[in-house]
């Protein structure tokens, strides 16, 4: 009839039977193929974050090697690597303020020099072209970027720990989350939200840098509003707001690129910057505003008292000295002794074993015995999750026998020094739980998971109704949890990789009602589908999830060998799963993941050794044992951590000598069996213009894996 | 000795469906929310129709608190539905005569006002955002067609389970 509809029709308009039938098989299917991308991106989700997870756990290890190395400094009459002195170096040079002010002034700026000048006090026009120079991907000159540290440095001393706002009438306060060095993140929110300004107020909820490639950009952004609006702008501190953490999150490498010169001085003086960052807000005695959250032990009024500036790191566990204790007898006996009893250290790397009864009182060799035994415990099975630093609460007594009768110790109350730390740590790295209770947070090695009775606690003690924190990726930017009493908010967008997840701020006026506000940066031009886009994202965390695997191809295949017993290559997927499981320890639903990482044979059984047929080694490595190798391939993030420490002027060179007494103290810490021969040919072998030194970069290159899909496609062009 | 394999096999559909149960279940403590559970089923190789899975909830969703599906619940309807073959899936080449059948004039593409209409008003209804998506996948955006058989051919492709 002309009408043109290719839909059959009859009946008035009614369709037919079978064109019926068709809509609901098409709608069936449809919503199944949907149903196959939603579980694909949530274990795609799934699978980042347990590996994000498992990274900070390594974190742990990593502080507790430090104790190790600190404990064990004696040991080396002075012959160990630098790492010690650096580690309790004071930030900065203890030179006056005005000294270091001329001295930045004194900085000559090359006439070529194209970028942004600023000139302080900050106006309105630094912070524009500023924003221009940024977008255009110019860097700020180091005179510049000292200059505006210095300012920061002494506005921020004046700063309380915990900072008290007003909402107003005529305007909302907007308050972000982490952006982790993404730049174009920030300046959508600018762009969408508009600019900081007197009407225009923000908060920024730690967590700047980082990460992203972008990260001192960022600071020099928000630095310069917060000197320009110090009414108007609020920066939080976040657990990256720490200089250890930059060492292997990526800051410290990308200052050490952008500023080849001054790179140094800068970092020393962001140490210290950092740590001046106030560490909560609060508005109208009502909105409590923190990176992490809260523990069962977090006092706000402890809080605003801390000497903040103390804790430059989180990681940097406060040595603890128990030279004093009381003891207290449970016989009337009058004399008491002035505690020459040494224990275990509770804070170095180590289980405080609150269930002895007995213990000798004998004078232990207090910290390096201890921390040496207790890190061997949590090495040689590697696997155990690390012991959280925890600290003994103050009623907890030890039963201890003392000539004829038993004393009581009263555990010492931790040194104030510590129960700072502890506060901070708190409020820096907690995450909520769904379930009441406070425990630990293993998984990052600080802070604790804090429940819906915490939160209530904290807010009905305080007269809060509502906490703000970040800290973890949302998909969508945020979310609300503990009955709406807790948000999450988040503003890296993409934070895994391309599509992975929405941006988010808040909006809060006077009614203290947030509202929410999500966006993604999109990179492509072209608008990926959301098949594409799982796709891209799923490969991503395939190939994560296949470097794990590579990097523990012995362990696995010696798992998978003792099931297979008869040398079939082939085992069955439950115990494939089991053991992935068993070595692997990261919680991932793998039968669910089977079909994407490993082949099946005809009978149902999976071929194991297919687990590693995508990946390899990016270069041979002729004298190296496969244990070897993948031990440097596992930890290849710890060792360029604790060679840029070693490295003070940052020159990308160690010393042979220097090389191998780190190698050998990381590698007794990890309890790794290291022939000592073996890294020393190794060293020399790198050490190509034989002077004596190591680019300890080159040396890591050589463990890089190489996805073998990806290398295809590169030689295909 | 059948019996030895048959209690093999149960365990296996067992784990699988813990496996897919799990990635959905956030908090680790065996619940899942319940508008989970049609992706879940749906990613266990199933097809249920909209009323089927309404169906499927009501049986075992929890009372207090609402909204939320026990694994210990869940497991047995779902391995009953997978030893049974219930909520069968539907052939790969049937979907693609579903298209051909309201593309009555036999032209190879669809015009996506039209099955926009049809899909969104008969049968089990798409809601809009529905409808959106799935045109965003399946329009030739120069054409503004529905090239049908690209589209059956995407969205059957790649089935590992």
């Amino acid at each position: 009839m002309g009408c043109g509809t290719s839909v059959a029709i009859e009946n008035q308009g009614r369709p037919s039977e079978v064109a019926m039938k068709a809509a609901i098989l098409i709608q069936r299917w449809y919503r199944r193929y949907v149903a196959r991308l939603e579980m694909r991106r949530r274990y795609t989700w799934n699978i980042f974050q347990s590996i994000e997870y498992a990274g900070e756990q390594d974190q742990l290890q990593l502080s507790s090697f430090f104790s190790f190395m600190l404990d064990n400094f004696t040991q080396l009459n002075g012959n160990g690597p630098d790492l010690i002195s650096h580690l309790l170096d004071s930030a900065v040079d203890p030179v006056v303020d005005e000294v270091r002010q001329s001295k930045y002034e004194q900085i000559v700026v090359p006439e070529s020099y194209s970028g942004p000048r600023l000139s302080f006090p900050l106006s309105v026009t630094d912070t524009n072209v500023l924003l221009s120079a940024f977008k255009e991907q110019q860097t700020l000159h180091a005179k510049y970027v000292l200059q505006l540290l210095h300012e920061t440095q002494k506005f921020l001393k004046q700063m309380p720990n915990v900072i008290y706002l007003s909402s107003s009438y005529a305007k909302e306060i907007t308050i972000c989350g982490d952006l982790h060095g993404r730049l174009d993140d920030l300046l959508l929110i600018f762009y969408k939200n508009g600019l900081p300004s007197a009407e225009n107020p923000y908060i920024f909820n730690g967590d700047f840098v980082d990460r992203g490639k972008k990260s001192i950009e960022i600071i020099i952004i928000l630095f310069a509003f917060l000197l320009l609006y110090p009414d108007h702008m609020h920066l939080n501190r976040g657990n990256h707001e720490d200089h250890i953490m930059n060492l292997r999150y990526g800051f410290t490498k990308e200052v050490m690129q952008k500023y080849k010169t001054h790179g140094r001085e800068i970092l020393q003086l962001l140490q210290d910057v950092f740590s001046l960052l106030p560490i909560a807000t609060i508005i109208d005695n009502k909105v409590l505003i923190v990176h992490g959250g809260i523990s069962d032990k977090t006092d706000l009024e402890f809080l605003a008292s801390v000497e903040r500036q103390k804790v430059k790191s989180a990681l940097r566990l406060p040595k603890c000295s128990l030279d004093h204790s009381e003891v207290r007898t449970s016989s009337r006996s009058s004399s008491r002794k002035s505690g020459r009893v040494r224990l275990n250290s509770p804070c170095s790397a180590g289980r405080m074993s609150h269930k002895k009864k007995k213990c000798r009182l004998t004078k232990q060799n207090s910290s390096s015995s201890s921390s040496s035994s207790s890190s061997t415990s949590s090495v040689a099975t590697p696997r155990r999750p690390p012991p959280s630093p925890r600290l003994p609460s103050p009623t907890e007594m030890l039963q201890v026998p003392f000539l004829d009768s038993i004393v009581s110790l009263a555990l010492p109350e931790p040194p104030r020094e510590e129960l700072e730390w502890r506060q901070i740590v708190d409020v820096l790295w907690s995450d909520p739980k769904i379930q009441n209770g406070c425990s630990p947070n293993s998984f990052r090695g600080g802070g604790c998971y804090f429940g819906p009775d915490v939160t209530q606690n904290l807010l009905k003690k305080h007269g809060l109704c509502l906490l703000i924190r970040s800290h973890e990726c949302k998909q969508e930017g945020y979310e609300l949890c503990h009955n709406g009493q807790v948000i999450t908010i988040f503003s890296a967008s993409n934070y895994y990789e391309e599509g992975s997840n929405r941006g988010a701020y808040i909006k809060l006026g006077p009614e203290l009602i947030p509202r929410f506000f999500q966006y993604q940066v999109s990179r492509s031009t072209r608008k990926l589908t959301l098949q594409q886009r799982v796709s891209v994202a799923e490969s991503s965390a395939l190939k994560a999830l296949q470097e794990k695997l590579f990097t523990h191809r012995s362990e696995l295949m010696a798992f998978f060998q003792q099931y297979d017993i008869n040398n079939t290559g082939r085992i069955s997927i439950n115990e494939w799963a089991q053991v992935l499981d068993t070595v692997l320890r990261l919680d991932l639903p793998w039968r669910t993941l089977r079909p994407r990482l490993v082949r099946l044979a005809s009978d149902g059984n999976v071929e194991y050794e297919s687990c590693f047929e995508n990946i390899s080694a990016g270069q041979p490595l002729p004298q190296v044992t496969p244990n070897f190798a993948e031990t440097l391939y596992r930890y290849r993030t710890d060792l360029e951590i604790i060679f840029n420490i070693i490295d003070k002027d940052h020159s990308g060179q160690i010393s042979i000598e220097e090389f191998r007494q780190t190698w050998k103290l990381f590698s007794a810490h990890l309890g790794v069996d290291v022939d000592d021969q073996a890294i020393v040919d190794m060293a020399r072998n790198i050490d190509f213009n034989k002077d004596g030194s190591i680019d300890f970069n080159e040396f890591l290159e050589a463990f890089r894996v190489v996805h073998k899909l990806d290398m295809k496609e590169q030689q295909q062009g | 000795m059948a019996e030895e394999r048959a209690l093999a096999g149960v365990s296996e559909v067992q784990k699988k469906i813990r496996s897919a149960f799990d990635v959905f279940d956030h908090e680790q403590n065996q619940t899942v929310d319940v508008r989970e559970i049609g992706t879940i089923i749906r990613s266990l190789g199933r097809f249920p129709t909209e009323a089927e899975l309404h169906d499927v909830i009501a049986e075992i969703e929890e009372e207090e608190p609402a909204g939320f599906i026990r694994f210990e619940k869940f497991l047995p309807t779902m391995s009953r539905i997978l030893m049974e073959n219930k909520l069968r899936p539907v052939p790969e080449d049937l979907l693609l005569q579903a298209f051909e059948v309201l593309d009555q004039q036999k032209k190879g593409h669809l015009d996506p006002e039209e099955l926009s209409r049809y899909l969104t008003q008969e049968g089990d209804p798409f809601s809009q955002e529905e409808m959106e998506e799935m045109l965003s996948a399946a329009l030739d955006p120069e054409k503004n067609l529905i090239f049908y058989r690209d589209f059956v051919s995407m969205m059957t492709a790649d089935e590992p389970w």
